[in-house]
């Protein structure tokens, strides 16, 4: 019974991870840019959490609407003000861009928030569980999370295949010269394609809030499980990073459960697995971008 | 042909260059000496590294404030030796909690700011490296708030050669453990014992120190083997814990593994009476992020405002310090805060002790130093090992606040190593 915990538990977690690392999936799919703020948005997206709930005393439900919209105008503004013009400069310069992004970020937070370790309390609702066997718990909220992770990918799939912006944002990203012959302003729907990312990347971030403790520094850590469910997945492609993380979380669950030492060692080392072998991931991008 | 001479003449250039570097150099290593010695006179520079940002930074957060304070308190009452009053200048670097660093800012401090003392404090990533920088520059260094061991082994001291010019006073694993076992002790459990470390220093210290130390009490470790810090998923070690019936945590964990698991043990429904945690709840922010699930757990406490301690500079009880700081920052206080302060009276002390400002006087004045300070006697003839200090140790409780401004208080349950402090209550087991 450990053992189908562990693939239970896994499972969960594999999809907070996917739901962490669908906006990376999905700026490398529209504008091959790799963002190395990704994990740090996260953790703002968690500190907005902490502003709506703590400071303004609202309800939990209404930091998980207000983080992505903030994040998504933050991304649009980013993309608009500065990532487009990286993209044009092209090679590293969009990649260094994230990168300064992220050491500044970092540092406002600190200089806002301290660096005392916050959480966004969940109450009850963070420790509450269904008991389905002896030894087969499954948590609310690890629960909620996972769902939330599957429907965001699905959404976002359905996105970009049936409506127009979404495939403009697929038409822009394969070929932008004969998109904007087509009548696309892809300086737009670039933006609008980060926007939507750092939506996703709020949502993560808020539930990142609820499940553990984080300073302004965790960031560093959710990238690297963001970018493991991606390459896994398959870059691009946002069903593969579904199963990536899918992929990632179980391997770390049932790699615990034969020693906790190894939970992170056979992660990595999938992950190292995929890229040797099938350095496309497992589900290469097909219909995506 | 004519290449070769361009060569030789580049080389030649070169060498040139290179030595009027060395010399411009060793002049201004020349200059600085003089300068130290101009400054001699009346003033002592002191250097503090301590993590202002990054993952430390809650070490570091208070010592804004004590630096402003001893500050105006050395203003006001310079430090007399030898017949002189010495001004006290402190220069505060910023080790952004990174070891690479704090060794670099350690040795601005020495070479390019001329200070005669450094101090440093927080874990071993700070005092380790900046100890490391003086013991080679030859300069008088302070440190404390990381346990003895880490740093004193951590930089290949052996039980009888230790430094020449580093000195650190902090508790060591052996009080913590003597600690938690009185804290055990309070409650009827059947002597089971969970223990959670991560593969890091700390957790490789304590998961091969513990067993042995809490072996005589009757305890037995459940030990499902190291993590890498970081982890989310703990669902292997709470079936493990909960097939073992283990009654007592022990955990040595980052604030954010620790609010991970803890929440998964309540989902998975593992429930100890007992939950002794380090690091992840010494910090009153990391303890009221942990909302309800922070009530009754139970830590070692460096120092408190409960301690009955008084500083032999600013003249006031810990309780007075803790409350200064509180109303002038608005934040609680925090078990740095005290240490951050017991420095400077080392500082002082040595240097009184001294009579001068002479490096090697300083030094000589540590080796045999016995002193009050606000965190508790620190005495460098009596350590365990030479250059080390133990300071009193006690064991806490959170609870939810009865009053104040604050959301927990922090109760003493133990002082079978700390005699400064009285036990408040006996500890009270896991709801």
């Amino acid at each position: 019974m450990d053992w189908v915990n562990a693939l239970a538990q896994g499972a969960l977690l594999g999809g907070f991870y996917a739901l962490l690392a669908a906006g990376l999936s999905l700026m490398f799919g529209v504008m091959r840019i790799v963002n190395l703020a990704h994990g740090l948005l996260a953790v703002a997206g968690a500190y907005v959490g902490v502003v709506v709930v703590e400071d303004a005393g609202l309800p939990l439900w209404v930091a998980l609407v207000v983080a992505p919209l903030v994040l998504a105008g933050f991304g649009y503004l980013l993309q608009r003000g500065f990532l487009n013009r990286a993209v044009d400069l092209g090679g590293l310069v969009p990649v260094l861009v994230t990168f300064g992004v992220a050491v500044i970020l970092t540092n406002l937070l600190q200089e806002w928030f301290t660096a005392d370790s916050q959480s966004l309390r969940s109450g009850s609702f963070g420790t509450a569980s269904v008991q389905l066997a002896d030894g087969l718990s499954i948590g609310l909220l690890p629960a909620v999370t996972g769902l939330a992770g599957v429907l965001v990918v699905a959404a976002l799939q359905w996105f970009l295949a049936r409506t127009r912006s979404g495939r403009a944002m697929r038409a822009a990203s394969d070929d932008p010269e004969v998109a904007r012959l087509m009548g696309i302003n892809e300086k737009h729907v670039y933006a609008l394609a980060t926007a939507i990312a750092l939506a996703t990347v709020g949502l993560a971030g808020v539930f990142l809030g609820m499940r553990t403790q984080f300073t302004p520094g965790y960031g560093d850590l959710v990238l690297i499980f963001a970018f493991e469910a991606v390459i896994i997945g398959g870059l691009g492609s946002l069903w593969g990073t579904l199963l990536g993380g899918l992929v990632l979380g179980v391997t770390q669950s049932l790699g615990s459960q034969i020693d906790p030492a190894y939970g992170f060692l056979i992660g990595h080392l999938v992950f190292l697995a995929v890229l040797a072998v099938r350095p496309a991931g497992l589900l290469p991008k097909v219909a995506v971008a | 042909m004519p290449s070769t001479t361009a060569s030789t003449r580049v080389r030649r250039s070169l060498a040139l260059a290179l030595t009027f570097g060395l010399a411009a150099s060793a002049a201004a290593c020349g200059d600085l000496g003089g300068a130290d010695t101009a400054s001699d006179s009346t003033t002592i520079k002191v250097g503090f590294v301590t993590p202002l940002t990054g993952n430390l930074a809650a070490f570091g957060a208070p010592d804004e404030w004590v630096v402003d304070q001893m500050q105006s308190y050395f203003d006001e009452n310079p430090i007399s030796a030898g017949g002189t009053d010495y001004d006290v200048q402190i220069i505060v670097k910023d080790s952004q909690s990174d070891p690479t660093r704090a060794a670099e800012v350690a040795g601005e401090l020495i070479n390019t700011d001329g200070v005669d003392v450094v101090m440093a404090h927080a874990t071993p990533d700070t005092t380790v490296p900046v100890s490391d920088q003086c013991e080679a520059n030859s300069t008088p260094c302070i440190t404390d708030d990381t346990p003895w061991q880490p740093w004193y082994y951590g930089r290949g001291g052996t039980d009888d050669q230790g430094f020449d010019w580093t000195y650190h006073f902090f508790w060591g694993l052996e009080d913590v453990a003597s600690t938690y076992e009185n804290m055990w002790d309070q409650v009827d459990t059947n002597k089971k014992v969970a223990a959670l470390w991560p593969n890091d220093a700390d957790g490789q210290a304590w998961s091969a120190a513990f067993p042995d130390l809490v072996k005589d009490g009757g305890y037995t470790l459940d030990d499902p083997g190291l993590f890498e810090s970081g982890t989310q998923d703990y669902s292997a070690q709470i079936a493990q814990f909960k097939k073992n019936g283990d009654d007592i945590l022990l955990a040595c964990v980052t604030p954010p593994d620790f609010a991970a698991f803890w929440q998964q043990a309540q989902q998975q429904g593992y429930t100890p009476k007992v939950a002794t945690v380090a690091r992840a709840i010494e910090f009153p922010a990391a303890v009221d992020a942990l909302g309800d699930g922070a009530d009754g757990l139970a830590t070692e406490v460096w120092w408190a405002p409960q301690y009955d301690t008084t500083s032999t500079l600013l003249g006031q009880s810990s309780q007075e310090f803790a409350d200064a700081y509180e109303a002038d920052t608005g934040n609680q206080w925090s078990m740095p805060l005290g240490f951050s302060e017991a420095l400077f009276e080392v500082l002082a002390a040595a240097v009184e002790e001294a009579g001068s400002n002479d490096k090697q006087a300083i030094v000589d004045a540590l080796s045999t130093l016995s002193t009050d300070t606000l965190v508790g006697p620190v005495d460098f003839t009596s350590g365990p090992v030479p250059n080390v200090a133990k300071t009193p140790l006690a064991g806490g409780q959170w609870s939810p606040a009865t009053d104040g401004d604050f959301t927990n208080q922090l109760t003493i349950v133990a002082n079978n190593d700390a005699p400064q402090v009285a036990v408040e209550a006996q500890l009270a087991a896991l709801k």
